[in-house]
């Protein structure tokens, strides 16, 4: 017996709303299923739980503010199925003497203090969906959940979705009203917080991007619009590949200093549409290719901004990096979302006369800032650091 | 020339080794028994007449030493055709195969080029035992620096060999010695390409990928499914190293089901590098899982009911679809 409890989904949070459960009482659950909407502070966030097991009893009503780590359901062991990995818990919160912790069950769900780095990988045991089923689920805004499959063992094959699609064409897309005034709160919390405590420096570096430019404009040539990259996704990439030689700006500060982080979770910071900002996290990045990185970006970003980002994703970015994009301004002088130690901040790209092979030219100029914690590292790291984005996006097809 | 209407595999190598021999006086066989003998699945029967012991020489019994001597010819601007009896039997020339003439060009900078062939008898289902019966082709395509051929049609059996034999790195090929005594109508012995796979029949429902001995159980096995409603491509790999990759991952992205038909043993095998290779780069196109008909993992057995047992059938095939696609 297993006890799913309210996770800590920030830093900052104490408590949370469960807003609905998306499964029901005898319901198989698998590593990964998301179990339950929580209302927090950033937004309604889609809850997964990390045991294989069967959904018992359900302890909170919807509608019920509980603080972290008050039980919320019992989940029976499957029995036959090992625990699977319990999720990282890379929120540590430095200004928590003293965690919330469960209430310890012989089996917790969600056991505290585990390391900070990896990432279990999510096996989904039971369910049988094929890839190209899921893919086509996945562009057609399709509840996989809600189909009957035809294939051997009750598989859902493509052949399911493609008749669910015909009929379920339009309506399934779900969003969620979001309460600003929580979320502002939230980032005020963290921002202060991050102000306070955090004693960062700044570095500057404006740079030639047009080796990228072209590479991308070669890239996206004659593809049709939905397999083109967008520039931050090269940004992105290189901020991911580069700290994985920097291993101090990857990583949380919290109470015994600070801990690097194994994997490489990067953080995007998302506006979101009538205002506030979340920065969930694109899972391994240094390993995505550029096409898997621009899917996995588009995804976040529409669910993110349609309310339907997961806690492991809102939890676990170790780096974070805000672009201001096409409509922005020159340079940003980003600030740090504790417990993390570093944010880089990519500037608008502007024509600007550059000195090169010692004349001027017009040339497509980007300056990338750095904000990183002090007590983590230093400036002639963070230099170097910044010189080696530099360097990845210069020859943008090793990215 | 005149071509007859109806040749076989077997006549079809002998030929191209005539007109290799015929066209360039730099090509010379070599290998156990293909002289006086005529070579023991009686390929280069009557070659000696024709070209004396010069250029169609008996060896010792000492694959790694007519091997050797392959490559050293090679490198001193002849165009070798080196015969090992079985595949079995050339793990002795390995050492020679693996760390010299896959090597030298790499480890001479470019320098030095090795222009050789080697031809080998694979597989099993004669009766021949464990020490005859293997396939290992799977093994060598493992191998940077060399090219492996697995000619599965007589077409490919006479057009392989030219091509091979103008390559400057090493090739083998793979002869299934099941397939010696194929025919097949053909208008003459036409260069056949090296480096892609082919298409041997369409079909939407499932990819079957397969090489060398196993195409015509495969391709019978596709007769089969047909006549219950199930359309399976069948395609044949024909060069093992390096793979065609486009031709397996379009062949797949259009029936998205793929069943891998290897008479070599599953595990580390060349099925298993075709199936890592869509995972890899066709996984989203995937409508079920990877599936293969391989050897059992045992050495070939002797008995004629074992061996039977032991090897890929049109049975086993069929079955592995049905599965699959769940009827």
């Amino acid at each position: 017996m297993g006890t799913f409890t309210m996770p800590s989904l920030g830093a900052d949070m104490e408590a949370g709303i469960l807003v609905e459960w998306l499964k029901q009482p005898g319901e198989e659950l698998s590593h990964g299923d998301i179990i339950a909407v929580v209302e927090t502070d950033k937004g309604a966030i889609e809850v997964e739980v990390f045991e294989d097991g069967r959904l018992d009893r359900l302890l909170v009503e919807p509608g019920t503010k509980v603080p972290v780590g008050t039980p919320l359901a019992e989940i029976a062991g499957s029995g036959t199925q090992a625990q699977a990995s319990p999720p990282p818990e890379p929120h540590v919160p430095a200004d928590a003497p003293v965690e919330t912790a469960p209430p310890a069950p012989p089996v917790s769900a969600r056991p505290e203090a585990e390391p900070v780095s990896s990432i279990a990988p999510i096996f989904g045991a039971g369910e049988r969906i094929s890839p190209a089923a899921r893919k086509l689920a996945y562009d057609k805004e399709l509840d996989l959940n809600a189909l009957q499959g035809t294939g051997p063992d009750g598989a859902i094959i493509l052949a399911d979705v493609q008749k669910a699609a015909g009929l379920a064409a339009g309506g399934a897309n779900r969003t969620r009203p979001r309460n600003l005034a929580p979320m502002r709160r939230a980032i005020a919390a963290a921002m202060s917080r991050s102000k306070r405590e955090i004693p960062h420096y700044y570095l500057c570096h404006s740079f030639d991007v047009s080796a990228a430019r072209e590479w991308l404009d070669a890239f996206n040539g004659g593809k049709p619009p939905a397999e083109r990259l967008v520039f931050s996704a090269l940004t992105l990439k290189a901020v991911a590949l580069a700290v994985s030689e920097f291993p101090e700006f990857n990583g949380f500060y919290g109470q015994n200093g600070f801990s690097a982080s194994r994997s490489i979770h990067v953080g995007i910071a998302i506006a979101l549409r009538g205002g506030g900002l979340a920065a969930p996290a694109i899972h391994n990045t240094d390993r995505l290719s550029l096409p898997e990185l621009m899917l996995a970006m588009n995804d976040l970003v529409s669910r993110t901004r349609a309310g339907g980002f997961r806690s492991s994703e809102i939890s676990d970015p170790t780096v974070t990096v805000s672009s201001l994009g096409e409509r922005g301004v020159e340079a940003l002088l980003p600030i740090i979302y504790p417990p993390q130690v570093a944010i880089i901040g990519f500037g608008s790209v502007v024509q600007r006369a550059w000195a090169t092979g010692g004349a001027v030219q017009v040339r497509p100029v980007m300056c990338a800032t750095l904000a990183a914690d002090h007590r983590a590292s230093d400036g002639h790291r963070g230099a170097l650091l910044l010189r080696r984005i530099e360097e990845l996006l210069s020859h943008p097809e090793g990215l | 020339m005149s071509e007859p209407a109806e040749l076989s595999y077997r006549e079809a190598v002998r030929s191209a080794i005539r007109n290799a021999m015929q066209d360039d006086p730099r090509v010379f066989l070599m290998g156990e028994d293909v002289g006086h003998y005529g070579g023991c699945y009686a390929v280069s029967k009557g070659l000696l007449d024709e070209f004396g012991p010069d250029r169609i020489r008996d060896t010792p019994l000492s694959e790694s030493a007519f091997t050797g001597a392959g490559i050293g010819a090679a490198m001193g601007g002849m165009r070798p055709i080196v015969e090992i009896m079985t595949c079995n039997f050339s793990l002795l020339a390995l050492d020679q195969i693996m760390n010299n003439a896959a090597t030298l060009r790499h480890m001479s900078g470019g320098q030095v080029s090795v222009p050789l062939v080697i031809r080998m008898a694979t597989g099993g289902g004669r009766q021949l035992g464990a020490q005859h019966s293997h396939s290992l082709e799977g093994w060598y395509a493992h191998i940077p620096g060399i090219r492996v051929l697995a000619p599965a049609t007589v077409e490919d059996a006479g057009g392989m060999l030219a091509p091979a034999l103008a390559d400057p790195d090493p090739v083998l090929i793979f002869e299934n010695a099941l397939l010696y005594n194929d025919t097949a109508r053909v208008d003459g012995l036409a260069k056949a390409d090296i480096d892609h796979a082919a298409v041997r029949r369409e079909g939407t429902d499932i990819s079957l990928i397969t090489y060398g001995g196993s195409l015509g159980k495969t391709l019978a096995a596709a007769e089969l499914l047909e006549q219950v409603g199930i359309s399976a491509e069948v395609l044949d790999l024909r060069v093992l190293r390096p793979l065609d990759e486009e031709a397996i991952l379009g062949s797949v992205a259009r029936t998205r089901r793929c069943v891998v038909v290897d008479e070599g043993w599953r595990s580390g095998s060349i099925s298993a590098e075709v199936m890592a290779r869509i995972s890899e780069s066709g996984f989203w196109n995937l409508d079920a899982p990877l599936a293969r008909v391989c050897s059992e993992e045992v050495p070939i057995p002797y008995a004629k009911h074992l061996e039977d047992a032991a090897l890929p059938n049109t049975d086993k095939i069929v079955q592995a679809v049905r599965k699959l696609l769940g009827r």
